[in-house]
């Protein structure tokens, strides 16, 4: 007797994958990650001291 | 940051390299395109020479404008993003070089053997097995130094831009491998080591997602980095983007099977391809409207600052395209777009809207940034390219919107006997105006790039001055 086939199979993947999408979603919209977001989002902003750094260290090289 | 090595400095040599690059590339690659589309008006134009027909011409077009000046900026600001939100020095320099030259022999060794008539035949893989090699070599070079520079990185998190760069990176070498697997016969030639509709499939796997990873999520990495900079504010959501990740990576994969619609491929497959193209609409807006509301409460710096104008306009015309194609995978649709100049008009929505514009906004942040400039020599320039881009863009699409349509309304049209009622050289013939509008659109877009050269080197050549001025300061 054959309890399954092969397109059971792929309903449950399908089921399966939703899952893990809507665990994502819970994940990335839970309270406890909204520090780690803000965080992360402001990375873009918090390196000016070593942009400068590059740009003068640079300069004095060409000079020499 | 307290815990940053006082003496870390960036590679910045390997992006100003790569950013100058995707000026050139851009400008060999577009006019590449506008002789085409001039070809296609004055056929006389491919001079009767096999060099310059227009069955070579166009996969060097292709090439040119994708791997060499898309590449190029994606190397420049994936280098410059991950450097820089990781506040880490690259892996190795040595290696970025690599990547450097070992692209550009690419990209040199294409204008060669594209014209001379080697290729595989693959549409936007035309490179026969030797370049694929080299292809290989670079590429996973690139992947050290990237995902190198991320191992070392000094804040926990790994920001939104480099995922979305890491997963093009990863993708992109998974389908160039897969898609280009051949048995070579000669030293430029070798066939597929696939065949049949499998061959076609697998691809438009790999078209598709040179679609997906290298022209989308490549880009959009850009976009989560620059848009907020440029706006000068966080972007919008970042756990939006989070799932906007997640969402994109994993639907895309599976949209290929629309390019071949009512084929030899099985009916299921067809419909697969269909229905993930559909849902990719979802993430596709998630992304453009999470781009577009990190400017909200910022909207009036779009009136002064057409950096910002490129990058915001070019999320229009992502949304714009990303809702077309879609539409345009749905197989009824299809029916009457197929092998029509929508196609065409599609992709230019996209390269030319979306691609393009972005990646100049983006070159024109970098360009000052990189030489220890304030900004640009002109902004008024800037402007003048912005416009330039925008009217190219405009008149290629809706030029190629009326042919298309145009087009599949006449091969579709049927006399009361059933008979045919047009031939097809009579919808040729009426697609002439069209074709000289495109070919209008396209010379006016590549004349902002060239607006664009201009003000590189002047910004360049003006950073001399200004060192000046500032070491005079200095010494007072």
């Amino acid at each position: 007797m054959i309890l399954m086939d092969i397109n059971d199979l792929r309903g449950i993947h399908t089921v399966l994958v939703l899952l893990v999408f809507l665990g994502i979603v819970w994940w990335a919209y839970s309270a406890h990650r909204k520090k780690a977001n803000d965080e992360a989002a402001h990375l873009p902003f918090d390196d000016d001291e070593i942009d400068r750094r590059t740009l003068e260290k640079e300069k004095t090289e060409k000079k020499q | 940051m307290s815990t940053v090595n006082p003496n870390l400095t960036y590679n910045y040599k390997v992006v100003r390299q790569f950013a100058i690059m995707t000026v050139v590339w851009g400008i060999i690659g577009m006019s590449l395109g506008v002789l085409i589309a001039a070809q296609l008006v004055w056929p006389a134009v491919n001079l009767d020479l096999p060099f310059t027909h227009f069955g070579r011409l166009r996969p060097l077009h292709t090439n040119a404008v994708i791997f060499g000046f898309g590449g190029s900026a994606l190397f420049a600001t994936s280098y410059y993003v991950v450097q820089r939100t990781c506040q880490a020095r690259l892996f190795s320099d040595g290696l970025a070089q690599f990547t450097f030259w070992g692209w550009q022999a690419v990209m040199v060794a294409a204008v060669i053997t594209l014209p001379m008539g080697f290729t595989s035949t693959k549409e936007y893989a035309e490179l026969e097995w030797p370049i694929d090699i080299l292809i290989t070599v670079v590429w996973i070079a690139y992947g050290t130094v990237f995902f190198g520079t991320i191992t070392k990185r000094k804040a926990p998190h790994i920001y939104v831009a480099n995922w979305f760069y890491g997963a093009f990176i990863i993708t992109i070498a998974m389908l160039h491998i897969g898609n280009n697997l051949a048995i070579p016969v000669t030293a430029f030639k070798s066939y597929s080591i696939y065949s049949g509709v499998t061959d076609a499939m697998i691809q438009w796997w790999w078209g598709h997602n040179a679609v997906g990873f290298f022209l989308t999520a490549g880009f959009l990495g850009m976009m989560y980095y620059f848009v907020p900079k440029q706006a000068g504010r966080p972007v919008y959501s970042y756990r939006l983007s989070i799932v906007h990740f997640w969402a994109l990576i994993a639907t895309y994969v599976w949209a290929g099977a629309h390019h071949l619609h009512y084929s030899a491929l099985p009916d299921w497959a067809q419909t697969a391809g269909m229905v993930m193209s559909l849902i990719l609409l979802a993430p596709s807006w998630g992304g453009m409207i999470n781009g577009m509301m990190t400017l909200s409460g910022a909207w009036h710096k779009l009136r002064t600052d057409p950096i910002l104008r490129f990058l915001v306009v070019s999320l229009s015309f992502y949304g714009m395209s990303t809702f077309e194609g879609p539409m345009m995978a749905i197989k009824t649709v299809n029916a009457l777009s197929h092998n029509t100049d929508w196609t065409i008009g599609h992709v230019h929505s996209g390269a030319l809207g979306w691609v393009a514009m972005i990646s100049i906004g983006a070159i024109y942040h970098l360009i000052p940034k990189l030489w220890g400039v304030r900004e640009m020599y002109s902004v008024a320039l800037i402007n003048v390219h912005f416009w330039l881009a925008t009217i190219g863009t405009v008149l290629y699409i809706v030029s190629m919107w009326v042919n298309g349509i145009m087009q599949g309304l006449m091969w579709r049209a049927v006399n009361d006997d059933g008979t045919l009622t047009y031939s097809f050289v009579e919808s040729l013939e009426a697609s002439y105006p069209g074709y000289f509008v495109r070919f209008l659109g396209g010379a006016i877009f590549l004349s902002g790039m060239l607006v664009m050269a201009y003000n590189v080197r002047m910004t360049i050549r003006q950073k001399d001055a200004v060192a000046l001025d500032n070491s005079a300061a200095q010494a007072a």
